[in-house]
């Protein structure tokens, strides 16, 4: 069997992170490809409960990212958004999920350069850790 | 520690209702059984001479705003309350749940409320047919024993982390009110449960949660949870599986906790309705440490506020991003 690979979900936003993996895309930038990206309207979607379930669902990471504060298209989501995260992480940490798993940044739309450092980054942290067990529904 | 004088609430009830101010009274009465209070709906004048305030007044009364709202929509309803039960209601008015305008909160003088899981434990599951509170110690009474203890070994987790044991927002209060209360044991076990390797903090949660049998008890009794799906019970999209499988057990206690983030008032009504004695508050209360700490906002003080959750300021620390 090969080597195993990191699945890591992206989360990002369609107005800035979005358009920033797209633009690494058409620049040719190099990034690893472990991640399989989901588009929502804006950060300020993300439900917890999407990456509670992506963690059960088997991914071994799991990366939000949306647009840099105050530059929402939406004025105030990733406001809202960075609040849940705020709470979101440390009680990730506190129940003893490795805090490496879920990450998030800003990625805004014309920092293609920035995405693939990113995505590298969250990759090799996952590299790691290793496969996710916690949290990880095997039924 | 100064009780509160059940002629004074009792007194304070009838005056509300012979001068029309409030419709309803809801209070608490002697229980058929000595270990819980049952609520008590107060409409006439004679009903008031069964309210009572003492250590097992546990229910939070501000439930029936939020979980039957439409029942006291057009009436004025007076309310009995402890520290922690104004919390909730403020917080429901903050929500638009209730106006302030109808409801008389009238506040009692709260010195904790049993849990009976510590009380049963105390005397050996043997059946307590009479409780006396003294203060400082209680005296429980049964077929054949008479158990003198201390009054914070049964007191509610809840209780003894609590710093707002007096409503801080009320119209009425019997006695006087205390302000907020220094209480070094608030985040001890947190601390020490921080200093933990992350292995050995899973390892805690999985002991803890595995007990888990899914009744939904801590959800139904909470003030704060009142969506009218939860979405535990959404089946289209299905999120969660409705098994005791531990990962769906443990996605609905997290994402429970943080629905209830910045709106957690820590009644300890959870802790108090799980059959199977987990630990519910300390993420609750790990939750609400986040929230002081980051935001400054303490759930339900202040009349005047926002939850938490919906609020922001652009300038907010955000250690947790990626640089």
């Amino acid at each position: 069997m090969s080597e195993w690979q990191p699945k890591i979900l992206a989360i990002l936003c369609n107005w800035c992170s979005y358009a920033g993996a797209d633009l690494a895309g058409v620049s040719r930038m190099q990034y690893p490809p472990n991640i399989r990206v989901v588009r929502i309207p804006c950060s300020g979607r993300v439900d917890p409960l999407f990456i509670m379930k992506s963690l059960q669902s088997g991914f071994d990471g799991v990366l939000v990212s949306g647009c840099h504060p105050g530059d929402c298209h939406y004025i105030s989501g990733n406001f809202i958004a960075r609040r849940k995260f705020a709470v979101l992480k440390p009680l990730l940490e506190f129940i003893g999920i490795e805090p490496d798993r879920v990450q998030f940044s800003w990625i805004s739309a014309g920092e293609g350069e920035r995405f693939a450092t990113v995505v590298t980054k969250v990759t090799e942290d996952i590299r790691k850790l290793g496969p996710s067990t916690r949290l990880v529904n095997k039924l | 520690m100064k009780m509160i004088d059940t002629n004074d609430l009792q007194k304070a009830i009838k005056e509300l209702l012979a001068d029309s101010k409030v419709d309803l009274f809801l209070g608490w009465e002697k229980g058929t059984l000595p270990l819980s209070a049952t609520p008590l709906f107060i409409t006439g004048g004679d009903d008031a001479e069964k309210a009572v305030f003492d250590i097992t007044c546990g229910n939070n009364l501000s439930i029936y705003f939020t979980k039957d709202r439409k029942q006291y929509a057009d009436s004025k309803v007076g309310i009995a309350v402890k520290g922690c039960d104004a919390r909730s209601l403020v917080l429901n008015i903050l929500e638009k749940q209730i106006d302030r305008e109808n409801v008389v909160i009238v506040g009692v003088p709260c010195h904790g409320v049993l849990d009976k899981k510590k009380v049963l434990a105390k005397t050996g599951c043997r059946e307590v047919l009479d409780l006396i509170d003294e203060g400082d110690k209680v005296t429980l009474k049964g077929k054949g024993y008479e158990l003198s203890v201390d009054r914070s070994e049964i007191l509610s987790s809840s209780c003894l982390a609590c710093i707002y044991p007096d409503a801080q927002e009320y119209d009425v209060f019997i006695g006087e009110a205390r302000a907020e209360i220094p209480n070094e044991n608030r985040l001890k076990e947190i601390k020490e449960i921080e200093a933990l390797s992350s292995t050995e903090r899973w390892e805690l949660t999985r002991t803890e949660y595995e007990k888990c049998i899914r009744c939904y008890a801590c959800r139904n009794v909470c003030p704060s949870c009142y969506c009218n799906v939860c979405f535990v019970d959404q089946n289209d999209p299905g999120w969660i599986g409705n098994t005791c499988e531990f990962t769906d057990t443990m996605i609905f206690h997290v994402i429970r906790n943080l629905h209830v983030a910045g709106r957690c008032v820590e009644c300890g009504a959870c802790e108090r309705a799980c059959p199977m004695d987990i630990n519910l508050l300390l993420l609750n209360r790990k939750v609400a440490m986040e929230v002081k700490d980051r935001f400054g906002d303490i759930a339900g003080l202040d009349i005047n506020g926002k939850p938490a959750m919906v609020d922001f300021k652009e300038d907010e620390k955000q250690d947790f991003i990626m640089g």
